[in-house]
């Protein structure tokens, strides 16, 4: 089972060859990992999506607990949340295609946000689902490039990972 | 006050309380050795850098003060290498200071330059590269701090070279702050009652206790406990000495070349109170019949070791002396049984025994003489192999930090390095590395070390001319094809009369006495090589994934 995991840590250089070796020597799977500064530059803030068992989870959180810059973990899966990933697919598009491709992004709510002579490159945001069934839509017209940011999450409401 | 880097840094280790340091120079480190120049810390020149950093692991097992090792850039570095893996598997409290190309040249493939943080990351607690010589005081002090506190383990500090001869202003850290480590103290109070609870309520209790009640200290509260639920008690390699040998409840060390009585009576017993101990492979066999009709409580200042390799009933984080007083205010005791019984049953009918030898001498037979000779007191290192096998099951250790065995990385060339490190530190007291005449190659350079600073360490040598473990295995599991096992052996007496120290070669049996006691007397480093019975096996043995109960031998 596929898990999302929060996580805050020190912005110190080599944080996230730290948090990337461990996941590789202890044999974890990481699905999917996103990170960025938080509104204090000191802190910088992953999304983890990692597969494996409770057990496995376990282990996953204990050990990257013991990682000194890690300074926080909540497993947000079973957690109200908001998740998001965006996603930038250049499609081969002629004149005769272009129109459907459009059309494609309209319902997808995505944008064109590069036009070339023979391509045209579409961004869309939104939850893993709604990027595979995008990209599952655009596949018929030849997928030129694709680039997935991984997802980010957020708990809803009046719950948050932060520093308290 | 102006100071260099490396002064600051040198400052900052006397500020931290460490008197000695174990290193070897080069080309980065120049800097720092030039302000070692103007100190008072005493710094012992090894002969390898491999060799420093076992001996800051030995001096620091054996003072429970952290060990501090020094070497340069590049090679240097990387020699540190498997001392400091072997410093984690341990969890021993070490700092280790490199030194590293300047700033400008690093990324460059320049001359002796090794990623050395990138390299020790998963064999580190934390490691650093110091980027402002402003940094190198509060570099230092979380150093320290995260290597002695919560579950101990070596900490990494690189320094470019011009962070070492850079300028900077001395002052005393502030506060130290790490949001992200919290070391553990007491135990969650529910579940000391929820153990305590279940202690009463057990029939057949062991104790199965490891290297964590020697590093927090809990020795005596461990005694305690045993005593009021009359629970005999085994340990692992690394929990040797953490429980008298010598008293009634004690079973000795458990697992793959445990005692008999031991292996049987973690097999049978409803309660298993393993305290400071991460069910390694060696200890457990085959995971899924390791104590199957016990109630598991466990107790670790690492969250991450409970129920990482067996799933425990009762899990507890905290620093095991604050837990384990918790659990005693909590216990009434016990009576003796027929549990009691059975375990003395066991004890009589399969004694941990071997049949002396004819015309050869039996190492176990070395190592029971080494006992009496040292009057039990002797601080005990040894390398890794059948010796060090026979070294945990024949000499009675007694006393916490007496025993230091290279346990989880399993290093050949761990001993005798570590035994510097102890006589440093224990300069009144015996010292004996036993080895193996296979692994003792492995950092003989350190002679002239021993030699040089005039430490009397003792070196046992058992000598059956083979790499004696491997040889076994080969034996029982290979079917007697011994592929490159069998070694062709140096002098070791003159070996170590031209390093300077005293040899002495040991063929009769009647000759071990006299020559360990003259090795005892002496002043200077002994090497004894003794000539042993070449086939000799480690008995009893649970085969490789095995369960506990199929022993061998």
């Amino acid at each position: 089972m596929l898990h999302t995991l929060a996580v805050l840590v020190e912005n110190n250089p080599g944080v996230l060859a730290r948090v990337a070796g461990l996941f590789s020597r202890r044999g974890f799977n990481i699905d999917s990992l996103a990170v960025g500064r938080t509104d204090n530059p000191a802190i910088s803030r992953m999304t983890i999506v990692v597969e494996g068992d409770e057990r496995t989870l376990e282990q996953v959180t204990k050990q990257l607990h013991k990682l000194v810059d890690v300074i926080k973990i909540n497993d947000i899966t079973k957690e109200p949340h908001v998740e998001r990933e965006l996603v930038l697919i250049k499609v081969q598009a002629d004149r005769a295609a272009r129109l459907e491709v459009m059309q494609i992004a309209g319902v997808f709510r995505a944008k064109i946000v590069d036009c070339g002579p023979k391509t045209l490159t579409v961004e869309a945001t939104g939850t893993e689902d709604k990027i595979n069934a995008l990209e599952e839509a655009l596949r018929p017209y030849t997928i030129k490039e694709l680039m997935r940011t991984g997802k980010i999450a957020m708990l809803r409401g009046a719950r948050y990972t932060t520093v308290k | 006050m102006k100071l260099t880097g490396a002064e600051a840094l040198i400052k900052a280790l006397q500020d931290e309380g460490v008197d000695t340091v174990f290193g070897y120079p080069g080309g980065a480190v120049l800097p720092i050795y030039d302000a070692l120049y103007d100190s008072d810390l005493n710094h012992i020149l090894t002969r390898h850098e491999q060799g420093a950093a076992h001996a800051a692991d030995g001096y620091a097992r054996a003072t429970g003060k952290p060990g501090v090792c020094f070497a340069t850039s590049g090679p240097g570095a990387t020699n540190l290498v498997t001392g400091i893996a072997n410093a984690y598997m341990d969890s021993v409290p070490l700092v280790a200071f490199t030194g590293q190309v300047v700033t400008s040249l690093l990324g460059r493939d320049s001359f002796q330059e090794a990623d050395i943080t990138g390299i020790t990351m998963p064999i580190t607690k934390h490691n650093y590269l110091v980027e402002d010589p402003a940094d190198l005081t509060k570099i230092v002090r979380e150093a320290f701090y995260l290597a002695t506190t919560g579950r101990p383990g070596p900490v990494l500090v690189d320094i470019p070279k011009d962070i070492s001869s850079g300028e900077t202003e001395y002052e005393k850290p502030a506060p130290l702050c790490m949001p992200g480590y919290k070391p553990p103290t007491s135990g969650d109070e529910d579940l000391v009652n929820q153990a305590a609870a279940a202690i009463m309520a057990s029939e057949r209790p062991v104790i199965y206790a490891g290297g964590g009640v020697i590093s927090a200290g809990a020795h005596e509260e461990l005694k305690q406990i045993a005593q009021l639920m009359v629970a005999p008690v085994t340990t692992t390699l690394m929990g040797l000495g953490g429980f008298p040998e010598d008293h009634p409840l004690s079973l000795g060390m458990l697992g793959m070349h445990g005692s008999r009585y031991a292996n049987y009576a973690v097999c049978e017993c409803d309660l298993l109170l393993a305290v400071g101990v991460r069910f390694d492979d060696r200890v457990t066999g085959k995971v899924e019949s390791f104590a199957p009709n016990a109630k598991i409580i466990h107790i670790d200042i690492d969250p991450a070791e409970l129920s990482k390799n067996v799933p425990v009933d009762i899990a507890i984080v905290g620093n095991l002396k604050i837990v384990l007083k918790q659990l005693l205010e909590r216990l009434t005791a016990k009576l003796p049984g027929a549990w009691q019984d059975r375990i003395k049953q066991w004890k009589k009918e399969y004694p941990l025994q071997f049949e002396t030898g004819k015309d050869t001498i039996k190492p176990q037979q070395v190592i029971k003489e080494i006992y009496n000779v040292t009057g039990g007191r002797a601080r005990i290192t040894t390398e890794v192999g059948q010796h060090q096998m026979w070294a945990a099951q024949y000499y009675t250790y007694t006393r916490p930090r007496s025993f230091i065995s290279s346990g989880g990385l399993g290093t050949m060339g761990y001993g005798f390095p570590a035994a510097i490190g102890v006589q440093v530190g224990c300069p009144d007291e015996v010292v004996f590395d036993i080895a193996g005449d296979g692994s003792i190659q492995m950092n003989i350079q350190e002679l002239a070390t021993a030699v040089n600073y005039e430490l009397p360490v003792n070196v046992a040598i058992m000598n059956n001319g083979y790499l004696g473990m491997v040889r076994q295995w080969q034996e029982m599991f290979y079917n007697r094809r011994y592929s490159h096992t069998e070694m062709i052996n140096p002098d070791f007496v003159k070996l170590a009369e031209a390093y300077g120290a005293e040899g002495y070669r040991v063929e009769k049996a009647a000759d071990i006495k006299p020559v360990l006691e003259q090795a005892v007397k002496s002043s200077r480093p002994v090497m004894m090589d003794f000539v042993v019975e070449q086939e000799e096996n480690v008995v009893p043995m649970v085969p490789p994934g095995e369960a506990l109960n199929n022993m061998l031998g």
